[in-house]
């Protein structure tokens, strides 16, 4: 499990974080905690685009993790 | 409704609401081809404080005043206000004023380029191609790892500073107080009844605040991650402006380069003012129109774009930076407009500032 940590970062630097971390490692599962609604919207748009289904968006205190794998 | 579905509704119902409301705030006695202009709105409010003295671009523009709080509003309702800065505020403030005298030097901001392209300005091609290879620069130090570091949480006091401000600005513009700056010539002079302004502003902040519309996102994002969500607001916006123009306002196409409304045809100039305005947006996170519903959102860092932005309007007009349009002397020839030699000189420096700034912020 990679974590990305993009609580503070404005778009779209979330969104090329988890780029960068998806093309490092396609097979893995990741872990991206977000903390404003714009930002959740283009990181699950982005993983959406790149085969990668959300299986879980829990909260963590203000922010929320999304978590996520490749579609099988 | 799917998410696909929503997010495309909203994102082309915004762009065409803007470039529509744009027609009808010009037809309602807005300058002509300056329906929308944040850029030219923030100069002609900082002309009516008094922090400029071009006595023709004057005026408390209640548009501003509307999309801060249609913006401020939707966060509310959809309970996403959040009081949010601290990511490099003196570079953001920095940028504003840069992002204003590029704007100024072109005469619009990118979406008064959008409705001037819709009209036939054909200077704005230039300006568009300047704009996105601004916005391709940006990317490039995205790609290299730039960012103005995390922002932190703030109180609410915070964000209420800019909104607050805005109200005030409502109240002088119908009060009208003597210490006030009213344009009775030129652009200031033209403008929508009050009230119309200010709710079609609210309707676009509103709109603004649920769709994430930005005109500079929209070529980021193709650029960066081929992502063209946001770039169908903008094509919606251009295409609402043509049609209408086209249709419905008599003799609103006009294709052509020279004597276009408030406008110059200095080819380098258009293009260049806007490498610097799509640079800067690209570091800023978002256009000028971006920055003023993330400011009524409550992202402090946005607000003091907004803020430099208006006192960038202030330095240049007072220090000569910003383009002439094109006029015609008295046998009809066309004297072409553009900016001084104080305007091209600083926007070759902010060129290089903007360079260094990108370099100087990559994260190791």
């Amino acid at each position: 499990m990679i974590e990305i940590d993009c609580r503070g970062l404005s778009c779209p630097i979330p969104v090329l974080r988890t780029k960068k971390a998806v093309e490092k490692n396609p097979s893995e599962e990741f872990q991206i905690i977000v903390d404003t609604s714009v930002t959740k919207d283009n990181v699950k748009r982005f993983l959406t685009s790149r085969a990668y289904e959300v299986t879980e968006e829990k909260p963590l205190g203000d922010a929320v993790v999304i978590l996520a794998r490749r579609r099988k | 409704m799917n998410m696909w579905l929503k997010e495309n509704l909203l994102i082309i119902s915004t762009g065409a609401a803007i470039g529509v409301l744009a027609l009808l705030l010009t037809a309602g006695g807005n300058p002509k081809n300056m329906g929308f202009c944040i850029a030219c709105f923030e100069r002609d409010i900082a002309g009516a404080v008094g922090l400029h003295r071009a006595d023709a671009v004057q005026y408390i523009r209640p548009e501003i005043i509307g999309i801060v709080l249609g913006a401020m509003g939707a966060a509310l309702i959809f309970r996403e206000l959040r009081p949010q800065g601290g990511s490099s505020p003196l570079l953001r403030f920095l940028l504003g004023a840069f992002t204003m005298t590029g704007a100024l030097v072109f005469l619009g901001c990118p979406l008064r380029m959008i409705i001037r392209l819709g009209s036939g300005d054909m200077n704005a091609l230039l300006a568009l191609a300047g704009f996105c290879a601004g916005i391709f620069v940006g990317v490039l130090f995205l790609r290299a790892g730039f960012n103005f570091g995390r922002s932190s949480p703030q109180s609410l006091s915070n964000s209420l500073i800019l909104p607050a401000m805005v109200i005030i600005l409502l109240v002088l513009l119908l009060a009208k107080p003597a210490f006030l700056f009213f344009s009775s010539r030129g652009p200031g002079s033209q403008h929508a009844f009050w009230l119309f302004s200010l709710c079609a502003g609210a309707l676009v902040g509103f709109l603004g605040q649920r769709s994430r519309f930005c005109a500079a996102g929209g070529i980021r994002d193709t650029f960066l991650i081929g992502d063209t969500l946001l770039l169908r607001g903008l094509v919606a916006m251009l295409l609402a402006v043509l049609l209408g123009n086209i249709f419905f306002v008599q003799g609103g196409f006009h294709a052509g380069f020279a004597m276009q409304p408030v406008a110059h045809s200095s080819h380098l100039w258009n293009f260049s003012g806007m490498v610097v305005v799509g640079i800067a947006a690209v570091m800023l996170g978002g256009c000028p129109f971006r920055q003023l519903v993330l400011a009524g959102s409550g992202n402090t860092d946005s607000a003091l774009t907004v803020l430099g932005m208006t006192v960038g309007a202030g330095i240049a007009h007072n220090f000569m930076l910003t383009a002439k349009p094109d006029s015609a002397d008295a046998a009809g020839n066309l004297i072409a407009g553009g900016p001084g030699i104080y305007g091209q000189i600083f926007i070759f420096a902010a060129i290089i500032v903007l360079l260094l700034v990108g370099i100087a912020n990559r994260e190791k």
